[in-house]
């Protein structure tokens, strides 16, 4: 049977009339105006409640809302974090084996980069802005840590990282450490940006090694951006671009909802 | 009231206006004797009964009510996301869509319980309510008490004095949605909090004393709300003044 269409209006009838009616009809029998109060009180609880689940969360101005308190959340993080506060670090038979892979596609689909070509480019607010072989970038001092990866689904795991601090590397390109962000752009396509802060902090490393070999694909080769101060998705691997700049830029998941400070 | 003076005044005065505030309706209120008429008017709140719950407490209670819900309905998300144990939330009774909208919804309502909690405690506190209304509380005290309720004698006559279950209740979720709070505030911040990650037994076991304490929690509202069913009363003395009292 096909779907009767909205009912006409009854015609001849005004409906805004009729409704005025009622409520005046409606009105004069509750007497007590804190009664009257409490029932139109009631009925408008009642309409919100109808508003269930995922469907508050599609209004717009509900996802502004919570976008504003997002950002918001950015800066207290921002304040709360204490840029000399360490990680805690593990001995390496607490390591995870074998390590989750995780990205935004499937482990099958994981982009292979080849180390002949592989360039990594630097550019903002850097002095130098050559790019780097990844030879170059193995002849800098290189430090380990085993530290815990924890994802914003909420599971973690413990792996070991080698690699360059990142602040040694900030420093030798002379890039300019009063910039408020550093941005990535990776050969899978993915894309983050941190504060400067945590760029600087002392474990935050451009990692090139994982667990003693060199970076594998399904962990980021050539590099990864290794944080134990930041979640997961804040990690960006298959790093072929690192810029720096005072101009916000978002990233893969944080534009879609993901909070853009997302550590601890 | 003196012991909140001694605190801070502000504090007393911020309690003043809560609780000795003189109700906006006053034609509801019986007309005074004649020879009342020279009382001033400074003192007429002292003579009229307290509220059955302050006005600070109801609203205390109702932004609660409404942080708990949103935090729990979008916790359950979140776990979705990683489940910790062998089951899932139907996602029909979840917040936020996905996990990146529950994720918003969650550190959004954690503003709201954590301010108006820490607003209960300090006036829980510097107005002595804690004291007066949840102690003494004793086992034997509860033990007498729930017989009573299973009995169905327990009398619930005045709705100003808490029984021992009550209290043990009511004691027990204050202290429950604290570690929950302190829990996520590790899995949220475990590398700048780390005494308290440490106090709690690291961020994996942070994570299971947040999942147990939601659960503890759930488990308290669903008997709550079974209480306020069976004495619909104590709906209306969390709604106004002098609720379900004859006026």
């Amino acid at each position: 049977m096909k779907t009767p269409q909205r009912p006409p209006a009854i015609p001849g009838v005004d409906a805004e009339a009729v409704l005025g009616e009622a409520r005046r009809l409606i009105g004069s029998r509750i007497e007590q105006p804190a009664r009257r109060a409490f029932l139109q009180r009631t009925l408008t609880l009642g309409g919100l409640s109808l508003l269930t689940g995922c469907s508050i969360s599609d209004q717009p101005s509900v996802e502004a809302a919570l976008t504003r308190i997002s950002r918001l959340n950015d800066r207290v993080q921002g304040w709360l974090f204490d840029p000399n506060q360490l990680a805690p670090t593990y001995p390496e038979s607490m390591i995870t084996r074998p390590f989750p892979f995780n990205a935004y596609y499937g482990e099958d689909e994981v982009r292979v980069v080849e180390e002949a070509g592989y360039r990594l480019e630097v550019t903002g607010m850097v002095a130098d802005r050559r790019s780097w072989t990844l030879a170059e970038l193995r002849a800098m001092p290189q430090r380990d840590q085993v530290t815990r990866h924890i994802c914003v689904e909420g599971w973690s795991a413990i792996g070991k990282w080698g690699g360059v601090p990142f602040a040694d590397f900030l420093h030798r390109i002379g890039a300019d450490t009063s910039a408020k962000y550093v941005g990535f752009k990776c050969a899978d396509d993915y894309y983050t940006s941190i504060d400067m802060p945590t760029a600087l902090h002392p474990q935050t490393l451009l990692a090139l090694s994982y667990d003693g070999q060199p970076l594998p694909p399904k962990y980021g080769f050539p590099m990864k951006l290794r944080m134990p101060t930041k979640l997961g998705y804040k990690n960006p691997k298959h790093i072929k671009a690192i810029f720096v700049s005072n101009t916000y830029s978002g990233g893969y998941w944080e534009d879609q909802g993901y909070n853009w400070f997302g550590g601890s | 009231m003196d012991c909140a003076a001694r605190w801070a005044p502000g504090l007393s005065r911020l309690i003043e206006l809560f609780v000795m505030k003189a109700p906006t309706a006053a034609a509801n209120n019986p007309p005074m004797p004649s020879d009342a008429t020279s009382i001033k008017p400074a003192i007429t709140p002292a003579i009229k009964p307290a509220p059955i719950h302050p006005l600070w407490l109801r609203i205390t209670h109702w932004i609660n009510a409404l942080a708990v819900l949103v935090l729990v309905t979008s916790g359950w998300r979140i776990y979705d996301a990683s489940p910790l144990f062998d089951f899932e939330i139907p996602t029909s009774i979840t917040l936020g869509g996905w996990l990146g909208g529950a994720l918003q919804w969650h550190f959004a309502a954690m503003y709201l319980l954590f301010f108006n909690g820490l607003f209960y405690l300090g006036m829980n506190l510097g107005s002595g309510r804690l004291q007066a209304k949840f102690f003494p509380l004793s086992p034997r005290g509860i033990w007498n008490d729930a017989l009573e309720a299973l009995r169905g004698k327990l009398s619930h006559a005045d709705p100003r004095r808490y029984n021992n279950v009550q209290r043990l209740a009511y004691l027990f979720v204050i202290v429950d949605i604290m570690l929950i709070v302190m829990s996520g505030l590790v899995l949220w911040k475990s590398v700048q909090l780390a005494p308290l990650r440490d106090l709690l037994g690291g961020y994996e076991f942070a994570r299971r004393i947040h999942f147990f304490g939601m659960a503890a929690l759930v488990s308290f509202v669903a008997l709550h709300l079974v209480m306020v069913a069976l004495v619909p009363r104590t709906l209306l003395s969390m709604l106004s003044r002098h609720g379900g009292e004859a006026a």
